[in-house]
C-alpha cells in the first residue's frame, strides 16, 4: 500500500542577509535547514521527529503542511505532489492535513469566541452553516470538553492552558483530517496537564485512524505516543527506527548522547560524562562529510570525506553512520 | 445539553464588535484626560451643529451701528459679545461658524488618512515583496517633503480652497499610519492563529480582513485622532499665512485678519485670543483622546 | 542552615484583591547543598525566591513569616545591600538579561568594580576566573551576548551571578529553555560549582527529573504552600503527599516501561480566594470530607509531608501507582 505522505530528498535552504564582503565576493550564504530528508508515513502511523533546536524538525513539519515550499526534493500526499497543488486540489489537501500548535495561548485569535474559532475551518471549507453546530459539538466531544455551553461563548483568555489545547485539537479535528502534525503540543503546558493531553492525542489517533507526526525535543515524551522515531541533527535524519529500540539501544553516536542526556525522575540515575563534545555547529557552515563528526567520540577519516546515508539495519531501523553495527 | 437551532455566535465574519465597543465607551470613564478631551470634542460638535442658533448673525456680513457708521473694531459688548473686526464683522459669529470649518477639515483629513494609511499598511505588510517595496518607497517620498511649504505649494497650484488643503494634509500624513500599521501587520502575520487560518484553508484576503484587520483598526483610529489635530493646525497655519481661501470662515482666517489689521497693537484681544484658544483646545483634546485609546488598544501600556 | 524560610507569606495587590501567592511556606537550605524547589506554574516558587532576594514586583509584599540568612533575620530594605552581595539570583530570563551593547566581559567587570569595589585589573582577572569556573573560554570575554549560544549565555549569567562570591545561589528555571544536551552540561557545571566553592544552591524548576539529577534535597510546592520536602531520594522513591505521588505518575520517564502517563485532573485553585482546608483536596483521589475544612501542617522528621492522612502514606502510595485511582479525582475536578 502506498504511503500517505512521502518525502524524497527534501532540501530547504533559507537565504540570510549578506555582509558587504559576501556581496562583493558574490557569495550567497544560506542556512541549511534541511539537507536531503527522505521517509514515508503510512496510514495510521504515528512517528516522532526529535532533535535539538536548529535540527530542522519544525521546518520539516511546516513543509509537510505546505506552509513553506522546499528548495529541493519533493513531498507527496496521497499520491499527489504538494508542489503542484492549487485551487480545489489545494483546498482538499488543507482539509485533510492539520496542525496542532505549540503555544495554545497564541493559536487562537483572541477576539474570536471559542465557537467561532473552532467553526472557522468549516467556514473556509465552504461547509453549509446548518451543519456547523453538529460538527463543532462532535469535535468537542472527541476532546473531552464536556458541557459545550460552558465554552462556546468564552474567549481564549478565559480558559486554562489545558482547555485551550483541547480546543486547538478540536479545531484541527473538525474537518476529520487524515493527517495531523503536532509541533511540541504540550511543551507549554503544566506537567500535570500534559499527561491528559498526551492521552487524549493517543485516543483520538486510535479512534480516527489518523496518521500523525509529533515534533518534539523531549525524547521522554514521544516514547508514550509513537511507535517510530526519527532523530535529526543539522538538517538530516541520523537514525530512524522503533521508539523502543532508539531509547534502549541507540546506534548513532548522537542518539546515544541524546538518550544519555535525558534526566529521569530517579535519584540514582547515571551521572557519567556525556559521550559528546563541543557545541552545535553553525547551520550556515556545517562540517564536511558527516555533520556530527566534530562532536563524535568515534569519528575517523572517512567521516570527513563522505556524508553517511541512511543504511537499513533491521526491522525498518536505519542509521546514517560509517561505523559498522553488529546486528542484534 | 441544550439544543440550539442556530450557532451561538451570530457575529458576521469579522471580530466581536461588542467587547471592543464596550471598551471604547468605558475608557474615557477611567482616564480623566481623555474624558476632558471627549467633552471638548462634544462641545465643539454641538457648537458646530447649532451654529446658526448660537450665532444668528452672518459671520461675513458687514455690520453697521445704529448710528449708521461701520461697526468696526468695537470692543466686546452687549450686541457683539466679542466685538467686531476692522471690517465690521461679528467676531463671535465668526468663531462659532468657524467651528464647522475646523471640524470638517479635521474629520475629512482624519478619514482619508485613516483609510489610505490602513489599506496601504495592510497590503504592504501582508503581501510583502515588490508590493511592499513600492508602497514604502512612495511613503518615504511623501515623508521627505516639508510639511507646511508643500501644503502651501499645492494649494497654490490647485487653488486655495479648504478641500485642497485637506487633500494636501492627507497626502502628507498617511505614511505615518501606514508604516506603523505595516509593522503591526508584519508581527501579526507570524502569529500562530494566522498560521492556523492558513492551515485550515483560509484565503489570503480572508485572513487579511478577518484576522489581521480587526487588530489593526484600533491603530487606525488612534492615527485618525492625531490627524484631526494636524489638519486643523495646518489649515489654520495656511490661512494665517495668507495662502488660504480668504472667503472662508475659519479660525485661521480670523487670525490672519487680526494680524493683518494689527489687532495686537490695538489691544483687541477678544479678536485673536478666542480662535487661538479654540485651536489649542481641539488639538489638545484630540491628543488626549488618542493617548487614552492607545492605552486601551495596546495593552502593554496599560498600568497594572 | 544557610537559609531558613519560616512560614513565609507573600501577597500581590491586584485590582481583583489580594492574591496569596505564597501562603505559609517553610523550608531550609543546608549549607553547601543543592535544594530543588519544584512545582507547577502558580505554585509560588518563583515568588518565594524573589522574596528572598528582595526583588518582588511593585505590587508584591511580604505579609508574614521570617527569612533567616546565615543566622540573621532579613527584613525588607535594611539588609538589601547585604543580600545582593552574599546571595546571587539568576532569574528566569537570565539569558536575555545580558545587555546587548556591551561585551560580556565588560559587564562582569562592571559588576565587580561598581558593586565589589575592586580595581579594573583585579576585576579583569576575576572575570577570567569566573569564566573558567563555568566552563567558558577566556577568549569569549571579548564577545557580545548575541555571539553566544543559549547555553553559553546561561553560563555567562551564572558567572556574573558568582562575581561577588555569594554563599547562596538562587537559580530560577536555569535550564528550561535549553536543549537537553546543553541542559545536562549546565547542570553538571552547577554541581561542579557546589563542589569547588561549597556553594549552596536553590534551584527552582517544574521538572522533577532535573531535581532528581542535580539536587540533594527537594521542596514540593502547590498553590503557594509546601506540601512535601526532604532528601531527594526519599521523596521520589517514597513520596508521602498525594500531589507528589501524582506528579511522579504524570512525569515522563524515559527509562520506565510504563506506556501511559497518568494525569492529575483539574487545575490549581485561584489564589485570590484559596479554598479552606487542604488546597489539593479538590484534585486528590484520597481526599476525605475533613480534608476540605482542616489544614494539615507539615509533619515528619527529615521528610515532611502536609497531609492529614500521613500515617497511611504507605498504603496511599501503593494505591497511587494504579492509574484507576486517579480516575476518581475526575469527579472532584472542576476542570
Amino acid at each position: 500500500m502506498a504511503a500517505l505522505v512521502e518525502l524524497r530528498s527534501v532540501v530547504k535552504h533559507f537565504p540570510v542577509s549578506r555582509s558587504l564582503g559576501e556581496i562583493t565576493r558574490g557569495q550567497h550564504p544560506v542556512v541549511r535547514a534541511l539537507e536531503g530528508v527522505s521517509f514515508d508515513i503510512g496510514a495510521g502511523d504515528a512517528i516522532a521527529i526529535v532533535g535539538e533546536s536548529g535540527c530542522g524538525k519544525t521546518t520539516l513539519g511546516r513543509l509537510m503542511l505546505k506552509l513553506v515550499e522546499p528548495t529541493g526534493g519533493s513531498i507527496a500526499f496521497a499520491g499527489s505532489a504538494l508542489g503542484g497543488l492549487a485551487g480545489q486540489a489545494l483546498r482538499d489537501f488543507r482539509r485533510q492535513a492539520q496542525l496542532v500548535f505549540q503555544n495554545p495561548f497564541d493559536a487562537l485569535n483572541p477576539r474570536f469566541t471559542i465557537y467561532r474559532a473552532v467553526a472557522e475551518p468549516l467556514l473556509n471549507a465552504g461547509i453549509d452553516k446548518a451543519e456547523h453546530m453538529d460538527r463543532v459539538a462532535s469535535a468537542f466531544r472527541r476532546v473531552h470538553l464536556p458541557d459545550l455551553d460552558r465554552y462556546l461563548d468564552k474567549y481564549p483568555h478565559q480558559l486554562s492552558g489545558g482547555q485551550l489545547q483541547r480546543v486547538v485539537l478540536a479545531r484541527a479535528l473538525v474537518l476529520a483530517p487524515r493527517f495531523l502534525v503536532a509541533d511540541e503540543p504540550v511543551s507549554m503546558l503544566d506537567v500535570s496537564v500534559r499527561a491528559g493531553i498526551l492521552a487524549l492525542m493517543r485516543e483520538v489517533r486510535d479512534d480516527m485512524g489518523l496518521s500523525a507526526v509529533y515534533i518534539s525535543h523531549d525524547l521522554a515524551l514521544v516514547k508514550y505516543l509513537c511507535e517510530r522515531t526519527l532523530v535529526m541533527y543539522l538538517g538530516r535524519i541520523v537514525e530512524d527506527g522503533p521508539t523502543g529500540e532508539i531509547v534502549r539501544r541507540p546506534r548513532h553516536p548522537y542518539t546515544q548522547a541524546l538518550v544519555a542526556a535525558v534526566p529521569v525522575p530517579d535519584a540514582d540515575q547515571s551521572r557519567s560524562p556525556l559521550p559528546i563534545k563541543g557545541n552545535v555547529p553553525d547551520a550556515r557552515d556545517p562540517p564536511s562529510g558527516c555533520a556530527f563528526r566534530d562532536r563524535c567520540p568515534h569519528a575517523f577519516a572517512r567521516c570527513a570525506e563522505e556524508t553517511p546515508s541512511l543504511r537499513p539495519l533491521a526491522d525498518g531501523h536505519r542509521v546514517a553512520c560509517h561505523l559498522d553495527f553488529v546486528p542484534h | 445539553m441544550a439544543e440550539r437551532a442556530e450557532p451561538v455566535s451570530t457575529a458576521p465574519a469579522g471580530w466581536q464588535l461588542l467587547p471592543v465597543l464596550r471598551r471604547m465607551v468605558a475608557m474615557p470613564l477611567r482616564d480623566p484626560f481623555a474624558f476632558t478631551g471627549l467633552l471638548i470634542y462634544i462641545l465643539f460638535v454641538l457648537v458646530a451643529l447649532f451654529a446658526d442658533q448660537l450665532a444668528p448673525l452672518d459671520p461675513m456680513e458687514i455690520l453697521f451701528t445704529k448710528a449708521g457708521k461701520l461697526a468696526a473694531n468695537l470692543g466686546p459688548g452687549a450686541d457683539f459679545p466679542l466685538g467686531t473686526t476692522n471690517l465690521g464683522r461679528d467676531i463671535y459669529a465668526q468663531l462659532v461658524h468657524g467651528t464647522r470649518s475646523a471640524l470638517a477639515v479635521g474629520l475629512s483629513a482624519a478619514v482619508i488618512v485613516a483609510t489610505v494609511g490602513t489599506v496601504v499598511g495592510l497590503v504592504a505588510g501582508y503581501f510583502g515583496g515588490t508590493t511592499d517595496a513600492v508602497l514604502m518607497r512612495i511613503a518615504d517620498m511623501a515623508l521627505s517633503l516639508p510639511f507646511l511649504p508643500f501644503v502651501i505649494v499645492l494649494t497654490g497650484f490647485l487653488g486655495a480652497s479648504t478641500s485642497n488643503i485637506v487633500m494636501a494634509v492627507a497626502l502628507l500624513l498617511w505614511p505615518n499610519s501606514a508604516r506603523v500599521i505595516r509593522s503591526q501587520v508584519l508581527t501579526l502575520r507570524e502569529r500562530a492563529y494566522v498560521e492556523a487560518a492558513r492551515v485550515t484553508g483560509a484565503s489570503s484576503w480572508r485572513i487579511l480582513f478577518v484576522h489581521i484587520a480587526p487588530n489593526i483598526l484600533p491603530l487606525s483610529f488612534v492615527y485618525a485622532a492625531i490627524a484631526i489635530g494636524w489638519a486643523i493646525i495646518t489649515e489654520a497655519s495656511v490661512n494665517f499665512l495668507g495662502f488660504g481661501d480668504s472667503t472662508s470662515v475659519s479660525w485661521g482666517m480670523m487670525l490672519q485678519d487680526a494680524f493683518s489689521s494689527q489687532a495686537l497693537s490695538r489691544g483687541q484681544y477678544a479678536w485673536f485670543v478666542p480662535p487661538g484658544v479654540c485651536i489649542i483646545l481641539v488639538v489638545v483634546a484630540g491628543f488626549f483622546i488618542s493617548r487614552g485609546y492607545e492605552e486601551v488598544f495596546m495593552p502593554r501600556l496599560r498600568g497594572r | 542552615m544557610i537559609l531558613d524560610v519560616d512560614n513565609l507569606k507573600i501577597q500581590y495587590r491586584t485590582r481583583a484583591g489580594a492574591v496569596h501567592a505564597v501562603d505559609g511556606a517553610s523550608f531550609v537550605v543546608p549549607e553547601g547543598r543543592i535544594v530543588g524547589l519544584v512545582g507547577e506554574s502558580g505554585c509560588g516558587k518563583t515568588t518565594a525566591v524573589r522574596a528572598i532576594m528582595g526583588v518582588l514586583a511593585e505590587n508584591g509584599y511580604r505579609a508574614g513569616g521570617r527569612l533567616v540568612f546565615k543566622g540573621q533575620e532579613i527584613d525588607e530594605a535594611a539588609t538589601r545591600k547585604l543580600r545582593w552581595r552574599d546571595i546571587a539570583y539568576v532569574p528566569q530570563s537570565a539569558m536575555s538579561s545580558l545587555d546587548p551593547v556591551y561585551t560580556v566581559g565588560a559587564q562582569i567587570v562592571e559588576v565587580l568594580t561598581k558593586r565589589g569595589g575592586s580595581t579594573r585589573a583585579a576585576a579583569a582577572r576575576r572575570a577570567a576566573e569566573l569564566f573558567e569556573l563555568v566552563g567558558l573560554s577566556e577568549r569569549r570575554l571579548a564577545d557580545y551576548p548575541h555571539q553566544f549560544s543559549g547555553g553559553m549565555r546561561q553560563r555567562a549569567a551564572i558567572a556574573m551571578a558568582l562575581a561577588l562570591e555569594p554563599s547562596l545561589l538562587l537559580a530560577d528555571e536555569p535550564v528550561t529553555a535549553l536543549d537537553v544536551i546543553v541542559q545536562r552540561q549546565i547542570l553538571d557545571t552547577l554541581r561542579a560549582l557546589q563542589q569547588r566553592l561549597g556553594l549552596s544552591i536553590v534551584l527552582v524548576t517544574h521538572d522533577i527529573s532535573v531535581v532528581a539529577y542535580l539536587c540533594d534535597e527537594v521542596v514540593v510546592m502547590y498553590a503557594g504552600q509546601v506540601v512535601e520536602s526532604g532528601p531527594v531520594r526519599e521523596v521520589l522513591a517514597r513520596p508521602r503527599h498525594p500531589y507528589t505521588m501524582g506528579l511522579r505518575n504524570a512525569f515522563p520517564d524515559l527509562m520506565s516501561d510504563a506506556m501511559a502517563l497518568v494525569p492529575i485532573h483539574g487545575s490549581p485553585p485561584d489564589l485570590a480566594a484559596p479554598p479552606p482546608g487542604c488546597r489539593f483536596a479538590p484534585r486528590c483521589p484520597f481526599a476525605e470530607a475533613a480534608c476540605r475544612t482542616e489544614f494539615a501542617l507539615p509533619s515528619g522528621k527529615d521528610h515532611f509531608s502536609a497531609c492529614r492522612r500521613d500515617a497511611e502514606a504507605d498504603q496511599l502510595r501503593t494505591a497511587a501507582l494504579d492509574p484507576v485511582t486517579w480516575q476518581r479525582s475526575l469527579s472532584y475536578a472542576a476542570s
